[in-house]
């Protein structure tokens, strides 16, 4: 039996923003593999819920719109969000990502929307949304409004949603997936059920030739407070060759990033994985890409 | 807060009391009396209480009763057969000795069935990584995937013949 006070079902995406204007201290659920899991910790102990568990029809599934954008709804779970076939054809890098997070149960009922609306850093899939540079379609009682996912993250745990608003959509541009390619490395201390010491996720787009980045993004989870991009890195290794690129990139992004010391790891550790695992993330998309590295 | 449930629980239509605050696994164990469904963490990493919800195998330890209205849920004891018979993913598990103190084998069995409901022939590093959602201390895994291994072959002859 969970410590809760009540629990809201919601029919429509219409009727939870309504439930929630009602209440502005309800807490939207939706896999309930985080909030459950809150309360069951008691941090949200005795907390009324608003459930958007099964509005599928409004806000699950992955579409191309007209535009060419990539439009995922974010009550799409990580086991579909790894298998859908346009997120393989796409950005094949957030299904890596997504299939990650925790174990085959857990995935069936986590969201990529619940993921990103925590606000949590180690989050899996959030290096990568902010590497493709997401915008958060999000709908609340004045309407529509967009948010670019870099300015996404507030503080930890703490998200650009007003009261009464939901995120309904999250769209990946078409420009910035067409042409690129990613890797997403999670360093856990077990292949499962684990949370990421660290995560980093590069995306590339190669020269016709495939030994120039053209263009290069780099984001992180735990390595700061919340998920990040790392600038410094991206403009400090643009033009120049893979090789150069991943030789770089590691000691670059030192300069963006401001991890902590926590039980899972200290500080010194996450700026060594920083270093390390940048160039191997850069080198591992530059080859999918089709460099010869 | 007190409700009513109307859902297929092991094929067989049920309508059960609940409460809003209680989980699928809480309901089936302390409700409907299903004990092959393990109280292990209740934080989902376990794993011991898998069930399958519309043929998706969750943890029922961070599932809602209040979201299963009109769904179908199979726990191991909808496996056996009309004659009491064990089921050949049960079987598997016996011939290849992958029960040492049997309170993660449920779940795993319950993740077995999914993975050969699926219909497709895996190799061993992706069987590991299927039933990586569950935690067992007793024996080291190796058993556990010889006999998911097993229910995988076995199942695919007899779709076969």
């Amino acid at each position: 039996m969970y410590d809760l006070t009540s629990i809201y079902r919601a029919a429509s995406v219409a009727d939870a923003i309504a439930a929630l204007e009602r209440d502005p201290q309800a807490v939207v659920i939706a896999g309930g593999s985080d909030v459950l899991i809150k309360i069951r910790e008691g941090k949200l102990a005795g907390c009324r819920l608003v459930s958007i568990h099964g509005l599928d029809a409004e806000l699950a599934g992955v579409k191309v719109q007209d535009s060419g954008d990539l439009d995922i709804g974010p009550l799409t779970t990580f086991h579909n969000v790894t298998f859908d076939p346009l997120i393989r054809t796409h950005v094949p890098v957030l299904g890596e990502a997504a299939d990650m997070a925790g174990g085959p149960q857990l995935r069936a009922v986590g969201t990529i929307g619940g993921n990103v609306c925590n606000g949590v850093t180690s989050a899996d899939t959030a290096s990568t949304l902010m590497a493709f540079g997401a915008q958060m379609h999000v709908q609340g009682p004045d309407g529509w409004r967009v948010v670019p996912i870099d300015d996404w993250y507030k503080g930890v745990g703490k998200v650009d949603l007003r009261p009464a608003e939901l995120l309904c959509r999250i769209v990946i541009p078409k420009a910035n997936f067409e042409g690129w390619t990613g890797h997403y490395i999670k360093y856990a201390q077990r292949n499962a059920m684990d949370i990421a010491t660290l995560g980093v996720s590069c995306l590339v787009k190669l020269s016709a030739d495939k030994t120039v980045c053209e263009d290069v993004r780099l984001a992180f989870g735990v390595a700061a407070p919340t998920p990040i991009r790392s600038h410094t890195a991206e403009d400090g290794v643009r033009g120049l060759t893979v090789a150069q690129a991943a030789e770089q990139i590691g000691d670059l992004a030192l300069q963006d990033i401001n991890p902590r010391t926590s039980w899972r790891a200290s500080k010194e550790f996450r700026v060594q994985l920083v270093k390390e695992l940048s160039g191997r993330a850069l080198l591992e998309a530059a080859r999918k890409g089709g460099a010869q590295v | 807060m007190m409700e009513i449930l109307h859902c297929t629980v092991n094929g067989k239509p049920v309508e059960v009391g609940y409460d809003l605050r209680e989980s699928l696994l809480d309901t089936l164990r302390d409700r409907l009396g299903l004990t092959s469904v393990k109280r292990g963490c209740e934080v989902g990493e376990c794993g011991a209480c898998t069930v399958l919800v519309d043929g998706v195998a969750i943890d029922s330890c961070i599932y809602l009763t209040a979201w299963c209205e009109g769904k179908h849920i199979l726990t191991v004891e909808g496996l056996q057969g009309e004659n009491g018979e064990l089921n050949p993913i049960q079987k598997a598990f016996i011939e290849e000795a992958a029960v040492q103190c049997g309170f993660c084998t449920p779940g795993i069995i319950m993740s077995a069935v999914e993975i050969v409901g699926s219909g497709k022939q895996y190799t061993r590093e992706e069987l590991r990584k299927l039933i990586s959602g569950h935690l067992c201390r007793c024996t080291g895994y190796q058993n556990i995937l010889n006999a998911v291994e097993r229910a995988v072959d076995e199942c695919h002859k007899i779709v076969g013949k």
